[in-house]
């Protein structure tokens, strides 16, 4: 068992390493802002649906408020590099990796609150919970306009000194750094799922009975990964509040939810990297259609339709369930 | 939060009273729409997230029959047959394919089919806000003053409408056939089944009644509000929360929440105005913590 992990561990090491290498080399195959910012998007958008996967796919819980952490992570990132606590402390170019670090932190902290209250309830009742947090956190938001700047968003910008020789300001080092950043996110989710712990949560999910009966703490369990998952969307939250020098309430209202959800079932939710190709479609269909139509909401509410009703399934699932039958 | 402003109010007979009756005219209005989206969740079991299209359709679907008709009473009913119609349509080509998937399926059925019908209305009726559909002209006179507080009498006749329409759907589900079927199909369909009762009927004859709640609440709406494409997604949030307040499935809890809600929305308004949402939402996080079935809700 040991042995298994740690080979299990080297070789998602090296896919890790591997993975980059690749997007880095993309970045200079593809020689186009616009196709490496898809990219730092998608990268982005993977980490928030994966998130969220860890409490859909495989604790079989429907969480519908996931944006909260999300805007909590934007936030907290913006508003520290705004404060004056970073001139009066003179921490001058520590600032963007202590602002990351706390938008890890505080999402983390808030979905210990919110889990804590929300995982005492089952099914349709949890959802419409979770739903009920992220609205009031969207109602404080728009509220608090002397901090938030109101349903205007976070305007002003903020400096990104660098740090460590990394100069976000740099479109390549920005790149590198948010790719970088997810993989390592992605890698760490991946210990997670595949550990004793992540093979509890799948239990949960199959089974309410049999595992509390093994003595499992089904609850602690499920707060963990909820702490979990909201860390990470805070995580991947920071780096869009980075990407677009500002945060905005549009991240915490309802509908930022429904955007992984939406990617969970184009990509898949069985399968670990499921919803990272779900970003990848939903940002290309975002694109496409915006640039071609002004019907967006038509073309994409007919493949949804195509995946609810036709598939049932994502792409990868169907891909994966595909290739063992053969 | 200005609780000077909101004690000031509550001892003021004018802004009292003309704070509540705008409160009662809200909460009825919520309920028209909530009591169909409780009725089809208590029925059918599903969460219909796509309810606020219903309003908007409503609202979009009177508007048109007004510049047909100019006949107020008729535009309404229209909306409102309109939506039903639309209603059966939807539950029999798509609600109908999900009733035995999970939630996240239906959650996003929903999303889709508010995303398509969103966009159909702004290629139909542009993106533009469309005016108001007017008062009827018998409404059309100066308001009422009742203790200083100013009452248009259009409002009292829209709390008395929604109200007849609250007792005529509790006389039709507590003393009718339909009724004791439609209670019957929602604790055991496959008794009934076996008893030779059509359950694919009551299932949509309750959502075509739903529909038509909804529809009637928007194309009342549409008296004096400007109609939007987005109209439906507020009356829909605020339809779930009264539902889960409520309790899911149940009228009488739905009638109860609408006017919590209407009350809330209406004081709240004076004593914060930013976080009157967020003052919502708080209700319903601590009903669902306190008694997660609602106030009338019945344990299962």
């Amino acid at each position: 068992m040991n042995v298994s992990i740690k080979d299990s561990f080297k070789k998602d090491a090296i896919y890790s390493v591997v993975s980059w290498i690749a997007l880095l080399s993309l970045y200079f195959i593809f020689n186009d802002h616009g196709i490496q910012d898809i990219i730092t998007k998608v990268a982005i958008l993977g980490l928030f649906a994966m998130s969220l996967n860890i409490l859909i796919g495989y604790l079989g819980l429907i969480a519908f408020g996931h944006a909260t952490f999300f805007a909590a992570g934007a936030y907290t990132l913006g508003l520290f590099l705004q404060s004056d606590f970073i001139i009066e402390y003179n921490i001058g170019s520590w600032s963007i990796p202590i602002a990351l670090s706390l938008s890890v932190l505080l999402p983390g902290i808030l979905a210990t609150i919110v889990g804590v209250i929300c995982i005492r309830l089952r099914e349709i009742y949890f959802s419409f919970l979770t739903l009920a947090f992220q609205m009031i956190f969207y109602s404080l938001i728009l509220a608090l306009v002397g901090i938030t700047g109101g349903d205007q968003g976070l305007m002003g910008g903020f400096p990104k000194p660098p740090f460590l020789g990394i100069d976000l300001g740099i479109h390549f080092h920005f790149y590198a750094f948010t790719t970088f950043i997810v993989i390592l996110a992605v890698f760490l989710m991946r210990q997670i799922i595949e550990s004793p712990f992540g093979y509890g949560l799948r239990m949960i999910r199959d089974n309410h009975e049999r595992p509390a009966a093994l003595g499992f703490n089904i609850r602690s369990h499920q707060l963990l990964a909820f702490i979990i998952a909201g860390s990470l969307a805070g995580l991947a939250g920071s780096l869009q509040a980075l990407l677009d020098v500002g945060a905005y309430p549009e991240w915490a209202f309802w509908s930022k939810s429904a955007e992984p959800l939406f990617m969970i079932l184009l990509g898949g939710m069985q399968t670990f990297l499921g919803p990272l190709l779900g970003a990848l479609i939903f940002e290309l269909l975002n694109d496409f259609v915006s640039a071609n139509t002004r019907y967006y909401g038509l073309i994409l509410g007919l493949v949804i339709l195509i995946f609810v009703l036709g598939f049932k399934k994502g792409l990868l699932d169907w891909i994966v369930i595909r290739g063992r039958k053969n | 939060m200005e609780v000077l402003a909101l004690l000031d109010c509550l001892s003021a007979p004018a802004c009292l009273l003309s704070q509540a009756v705008g409160g009662l005219k809200i909460g009825m209005l919520l309920f028209l729409v909530a009591s169909g989206l409780t009725l089809i969740f208590g029925v059918l079991g599903i969460i219909n997230f796509a309810h606020g299209i219903l309003y908007m359709l409503g609202a979009y679907f009177a508007w048109q029959a007004m510049e047909l008709t100019g006949h107020f009473g008729l535009s309404v009913l229209i909306g409102a047959i309109g939506v039903g119609i639309f209603g059966l349509a939807f539950e029999r080509g798509l609600i109908k394919r999900v009733y035995e998937s999970n939630l996240l399926i239906q959650i996003l059925l929903c999303y889709a089919v508010i995303l398509i019908v969103d966009d159909l209305v702004m290629i139909i009726w542009g993106d533009e806000f469309l005016s108001s559909i007017g008062v009827p002209e018998i409404f059309q006179v100066p308001p009422l003053f009742i203790f200083d507080a100013v009452i248009p009498p259009f409002h009292l006749a829209i709390i008395f409408t929604s109200l007849l329409i609250a007792i005529l759907l509790w006389m039709l589900m507590t003393r009718s056939r339909f009724g004791s079927l439609v209670r019957a199909a929602a604790i055991n369909p496959k008794m009934l089944e076996a008893l030779g009762i059509n359950t694919n009927f009551i299932r949509y004859s309750v959502f075509v009644l739903g529909s038509f709640l909804a529809g009637l609440g928007g194309a009342l709406a549409a008296s004096e509000r400007s109609i939007v494409s987005q109209m439906g997604n507020s009356i829909l949030i605020e339809s779930f929360i009264v539902t889960v307040i409520g309790g899911m499935g149940s009228i009488g809890g739905a009638f109860l929440a609408s006017l919590i809600i209407g009350m809330a929305r209406s004081f709240g308004a004076v004593a914060m105005p930013l976080f009157t949402d967020g003052l919502m939402f708080l209700i319903m996080v601590l009903v669902l913590i306190l008694r997660p079935r609602g106030i009338m809700g019945e344990k299962k």
